[in-house]
């Protein structure tokens, strides 16, 4: 880990307990500054996450999962259990990895040349970087919203119908225009646009072009979906609006989402992985995690220390 | 105030100061720019215009059997080989003029008046219509381009009569037919019917429009496919760091700013005399310019395709589209506007390219109109050149109309370019 990273940690108070001498104090706010090789001591000591970071009924399972941008490291031997039909929320700081690991769960990290991902990573038993996995077929069955909305410059309609054309779901127009009506009816948006279904879709305000890109994932009826920062573009009305469809896609759906936002992912999900520093450190029910947290450094997250 | 506040302020005046004469800088230069564009049009078209005009003679001319020895039931091949034509344009300048009886002087009417084709259009136009034969009737011909150019007033009858080519007879002449009202300018058709001439007054601009029309056809048909698959892969697919692919962009780049004239070497060498494909034709021509054009394509397609936000390809490949079908459902159609632009751009260079062209022999002498991408045939920018470089007085307002034309296909081109950009734009 180089220098750069570490000045992310600085204003914290950690493990090191005698650093008076290493950086002043900050104001009159009595904690002591972190040393940051001792983090990353006890980091690379974890041999698995603090907590239950697996489940009986898994529908991904990864096991000593690195991930390497050219020579950085970027996840550190991450092994995590994502159940059937729960939402599980990674948080931690910018830079962290929960990123680049949500994306390593649909190969997207396939697009990034210098990227290399090493470990076991299984979707329902299948290791999904096998030679053979196509990851067409991959993404097909691993829906992906991003942090900024971004609809096809195409019309409403056509924005839903894309992934069912593009895989063949529909054999006919009614078929596709009940697949579209369907999408857009879950994620919410359909009483808002059904009466202009061919009006382009990036002329919708930020959080329907949000709701447009779920229903546009969930078009093709993945079994999971992979959401990076679905709301961090968005105003808290229209945020709002997303978590509780998130909360009733869970019904169909297992939902991985990447936040920033403490209180969403107390609000949405069951539970909880926080990563830092390219390790993930721990993983526990939600309200385990946000009341009761079991690592140090998890705390001190939460707690709103650092990060 | 404090002192930082009186520094500032004290800065003030000499930064407006400097502003305003960096403002002043531009708005000189674009004023200095119109002048010139407007000196230049002004030019052309001053020069340019009255080549749109021609001067027409009207004789009236006996098509009696007895003197065209054929009838209107003889075959077409017997009236053009054996009717004698030329005979009855004489007899009808000898009826006109009857005081002009020196042989010498007749020869004069019959070469200097009208045009050396008078006989072949009155050919023309009883094969179209045999019935004219037996009549006697008015006919206009094309003026000679000696004469033309005088009725244009660019001869001045004031000079000495050894100094001009229109001599006092032939003025005597064109008096008595102007009291006659036989004499007269029209708008002239000929300059966009026919091929080159010798002849300023029989040379038109359609061989080398429709030459440059075939040329741009071949150039384009392969240019735009090979110049946007190559931005495809190199933007889309190649491996981002290799020193291959790092080395292939530096030459495209090269390429680009490489004089024209040594793609018309190379086409020299290469198309012609390795492939052996027929020399000044559109083919080899628009196969040079294609040469010309691929960097200028390639180069702006890799710009509009960076240009496509990388959202747009996340949301395709998160979709499960592949690779290709990111790139032709989504990267291209957002491409298209900045491609298309480019490609146009590059087809109106390759349209006023002239330096290449002579290498591969495009500045033949071509009467007839092309009818294939293998016939021979030259182009606009080069039918200029050959006008320009021609002794007849005539020839210089030819080619300042072949000028208009070629800057009317500039702008038609340009203007193209604009819709295209207008049409295909989409927002994101």
């Amino acid at each position: 880990m180089s220098n750069a990273t570490a000045t992310t940690l600085d204003p914290n108070d950690l493990v090191n307990h005698d650093a008076e001498t290493a950086a002043p104090k900050k104001g009159s706010v009595a904690e002591q500054q972190v040393d940051i090789t001792e983090v990353i001591k006890e980091l690379e000591n974890l041999t698995q996450p603090v907590g239950q970071p697996f489940v009986e009924d898994q529908k991904f399972k990864t096991r000593h999962v690195d991930v390497f941008y050219d020579k950085t490291q970027a996840i550190f031997d991450a092994n995590l259990d994502i159940g059937r039909n729960e939402v599980i929320s990674m948080i931690g700081p910018s830079g962290c990895g929960k990123s680049t690991y949500l994306r390593c769960l649909n190969r997207m990290n396939d697009t990034i040349p210098i990227c290399r991902v090493t470990g076991d990573l299984l979707l329902d038993d299948e290791n999904i970087y096998d030679k053979n996995q196509d990851p067409v077929l991959l993404r097909a069955r691993v829906g992906m919203v991003f942090q900024k909305p971004n609809p096809f410059p195409k019309s409403i309609y056509d924005n839903v119908a894309y992934g069912p054309r593009l895989h063949g779901l529909a054999s006919n127009r009614s078929e596709l225009d009940e697949i579209v009506e369907e999408s857009l009816t879950k994620a919410g948006l359909f009483k808002e646009v059904k009466d202009r279904l061919q009006t382009p879709g990036t002329g919708l305000s930020g959080g329907q072009q949000q709701r447009l890109c779920i229903a546009r994932a969930i078009a093709v009826s993945p079994e999971v979906i992979l959401m990076d920062e679905p709301t961090s573009a968005l105003d808290p009305i229209a945020t709002a609006t997303i978590e509780e469809l998130i909360d009733e896609l869970r019904e169909s759906f297992t939902i991985c989402i990447v936040t920033h936002s403490m209180q969403q992912a107390a609000r949405i999900s069951q539970r909880t992985a926080y990563f830092h520093m390219g390790y993930l450190v721990e993983v526990n029910e939600t309200s385990t995690v946000f009341t009761n947290p079991e690592h140090q450094l998890t705390e001190n997250y939460i707690t709103g220390r650092f990060g | 105030m404090s002192q930082a506040t009186e520094v500032v302020k004290a800065g003030l005046a000499k930064r407006y100061a400097r502003e305003r004469r960096f403002r002043m800088y531009g708005l000189v230069s674009i004023i200095a720019s119109i002048l010139f564009l407007t000196f230049l049009l002004v030019t052309i078209f001053a020069q340019g215009l009255p080549a749109f005009s021609q001067t027409y003679i009207q004789l009236k001319v006996d098509l009696s059997p007895e003197v065209l020895q054929v009838t209107q039931d003889d075959s077409p091949e017997t009236i053009r080989a054996d009717g004698k034509f030329t005979k009855v344009v004489q007899n009808a300048l000898d009826e006109r003029f009857p005081g002009v009886t020196d042989r010498r002087e007749r020869m004069a009417l019959m070469r200097e008046l009208v045009s050396t084709n008078a006989p072949y259009r009155l050919m023309n136009s009883v094969l179209d219509n045999p019935d004219l034969i037996g009549t006697t009737r008015d006919v206009w011909f094309l003026s000679s381009d000696d004469v033309d150019t005088f009725m244009k007033g660019n001869i001045d009858p004031s000079l000495p009569e050894a100094d001009r080519r229109i001599k006092d007879h032939h003025i005597a002449w064109i008096e008595d037919l102007e009291t006659a009202g036989q004499i007269e300018k029209r708008f002239n058709t000929v300059i966009f019917t026919e091929g080159d001439s010798r002849e300023p007054e029989q040379a038109g601009i359609l061989g080398a429009l429709v030459g440059s029309m075939y040329t741009m056809l071949v150039a384009l048909l392969l240019s735009f496919p090979i110049g946007v698959a190559a931005a495809i892969y190199l933007e889309e697919f190649a491996p981002k760091n290799n020193p291959f692919v790092d080395f292939i962009e530096v030459n495209i780049n090269n390429l680009a700013a490489v004089p024209s004239i040594v793609f018309g070497l190379l086409g020299l060498a290469v198309f012609i005399q390795f492939f052996g494909v027929p020399r000044s034709t559109p083919l080899v021509g628009g196969l040079v310019l294609t040469l010309m054009s691929l960097p200028t394509i390639i180069i702006a397609s890799r710009a509009a395709l960076k240009a496509v936000p990388p959202s747009i390809r996340e949301a395709a490949f998160g979709m499960g589209a592949s690779r290709v079908q990111t790139v032709f459902h989504h990267t291209l159609p957002l491409a298209m506007p900045g491609i298309l632009t480019g490609t146009i751009i590059s087809m109106a260079q390759a349209l006023g390219e002239t330096a290449p062209l002579l290498m591969i022999s495009m500045i033949a002498f071509i009467i007839d109109i092309p009818d294939g991408v293998t016939s021979p045939a030259t182009v606009l920018p080069v039918q200029i050149y050959l006008w320009s470089d021609s002794p007849e007085r005539a020839f210089t307002e030819k080619t300042s109309a072949a000028i208009i034309i070629l800057l009317f296909f500039l702008v038609v081109m340009n203007l193209l370019a604009v819709l295209f950009r207008k049409k295909f734009e989409r927002r994101w």
